[in-house]
């Protein structure tokens, strides 16, 4: 279990959000080849070590944050709303 | 070369006289200059493949790279469960020929894995999940495999003091019953393939890291380790929890995501459980060791990371599910917990054979389900390399199949709590 500061509710109990991970972005659908709509919907840097990745705070807040997170340790060393990053 | 001689009562008695060590099973050597196959990953996949590259395909050139010991990684962490009641026909059929490796490894390898079917009953604890055990009985019996829906009454019969009455929280309405499937010895597995691969001449180089792949002109050329370069023209990537960071070296991305899979062992007690009982609903399965243990596993965490460390909400939640099932187990006292690290695919099936580099063979994306594949993967992948033709049991696991739109939905039958 993960401590999340929300910049909203405070320190919360990670089983609160529903992971969303690492983002991508979208291509444009008109003209993408197959291999790059892959690469969109699957390919995955999957980093060991600090990522920036989202959060969906399902049971408080109902906010999307950007976490900044140490996937070798699980260190949290930063929680923003998305709207002000 | 250390002394290879075979196992038996008869070397046992004859050790056991002379008060001698046994000698070492493997050997350590210097890092060639090169090798004609390099496999990365000392767990039970690599060691496997380069087995099978060596007794099927008489390639012996073979050097295993291990960055701890072997069988540190996922082969020593997953719950040891073997079975082949998955559902969808390729998916069956694939694990059934690892079931079949299985039942005759003991005798391949002259090394006792302790493999006991005594049987894998997954529950049914709603309509949906019934419809889908009926539907696995149906797709694995037209495949061949014995496996089959059975009522509360024979639950009973098999796991007397499980609670199948109707007052139960999520009451249990059946079973899929798959009799072959069952537990065994994973290091033992790991062990006897070390061993046997060693005395074929295979090098296994322990504490050797591999640092970078290099790739010229789309074809791999070498293997850079914390031991010295390696030239080569083949390497297989058999690693699971780093298998994104190792493609990346070769400039290979997979569609993985790395997840701790998190599992819990109890103090050891007289037998009383005799199969492997899993409930995709409670997210939880059980079975008893030949120690007495009992072993609990759960599904993924439920976000990515690469951290082995066990979490108290983890065996919060593993405690009271089990205790949904077997109340009479609640004064056990759990001995410790433990986490290893899952390659998640998008479709819950692995990812084996070719990638867009020549020269560089995955096989990876093992999930929930490596251990149990690791005989057929590992007989597979080897014939691959020896021959350059794609056996027909991996065809549907190519990592061109994302792109091709042609996933294989093992959703269903791969893990639990999905």
């Amino acid at each position: 279990m993960l401590l999340i500061l929300c910049p909203h509710c405070g320190p919360r109990n990670s089983s609160e959000f529903t992971y969303q991970g690492e983002g991508s972005a979208r291509p444009d659908a008109e003209g993408v080849s197959a291999r790059e709509w892959r690469s969109y919907l699957y390919e995955r840097d999957n980093t060991a070590g600090p990522v920036s990745e989202e959060w969906f705070h399902s049971a408080g807040c109902r906010r999307f944050l950007v976490v900044e997170r140490d996937t070798t340790t699980n260190d949290i060393s930063s929680v923003r709303d998305r709207a002000e990053v | 070369m250390a002394d290879q001689s075979r196992y038996s009562a008869l070397a046992l008695l004859r050790h056991g006289i002379r008060g001698k060590a046994w000698p070492r099973i493997i050997d350590r050597h210097d890092l060639d200059p090169s090798y004609d196959v390099v496999i990365i990953g000392g767990g039970v996949h690599g060691l496997a493949t380069a087995y099978y590259l060596a007794a099927n395909h008489g390639i012996t050139n073979v050097a295993v790279i291990e960055k701890s010991y072997v069988g540190s990684g996922g082969s020593g962490r997953n719950t040891a469960i073997v079975r082949s009641n998955y559902l969808t026909p390729e998916g069956a059929n694939f694990y059934q020929r690892s079931v079949d490796l299985y039942e005759n490894l003991a005798a391949e390898l002259n090394f006792n894995v302790m493999f006991e079917q005594r049987g894998h009953m997954t529950l049914a604890h709603n309509d949906s999940s019934l419809r889908t055990m009926h539907w696995r009985a149906e797709v694995n019996k037209v495949q061949g495999i014995d496996s089959s829906v059975i009522g509360p009454d024979e639950i009973k019969q098999l796991v007397p003091f499980m609670d199948v009455s109707d007052k139960a929280r999520y009451p249990i309405l059946g079973a899929l019953w798959h009799p072959p499937g069952g537990i065994i010895r994973h290091d033992a597995v790991v062990w006897g393939y070390a061993r046997a691969a060693n005395s074929s001449g295979v090098h296994i180089h322990q504490n050797t890291e591999v640092t970078g792949i290099n790739v010229t002109n789309g074809v791999v050329v070498g293997v850079e380790t914390s031991n010295g370069r390696i030239a080569t023209g083949t390497v297989i990537n058999c690693t699971a929890g780093w298998s994104s960071l190792i493609s990346e070296m070769a400039g290979v991305r997979l569609p993985i995501t790395t997840r701790p899979l998190q599992a819990a062992v109890t103090e050891p007690v007289q037998h009383f459980l005799s199969p492997v009982v899993v409930s995709g609903t409670l997210h939880v399965y059980v079975s008893q060791t030949a120690r007495g243990e009992l072993v609990f596993g759960a599904s993924v965490d439920p976000f990515a990371s690469y951290s082995t460390r066990g979490s108290l909400d983890f065996i919060e939640g593993l405690a009271s599910h089990i205790l949904e099932l077997m109340p009479s187990i609640g004064k056990m006292r759990l001995l410790r917990q433990w986490g290893g690290l899952c390659d998640m695919t998008p479709d819950y099936a692995p990812i084996m054979g070719a990638t867009p580099v020549k020269g560089f063979v995955v096989d990876v994306g093992w999930g929930t389900y490596g251990f149990k594949a690791a005989p057929v993967a590992a007989e597979q992948t080897a014939e691959f390399v020896a021959t350059g033709m794609v056996p027909k049991l991996i065809k549907p696991f190519a990592l061109d199949r994302f792109e091709r739109g042609a996933l294989v939905g093992e959703k269903g039958a791969a893990a639990v709590g999905h």
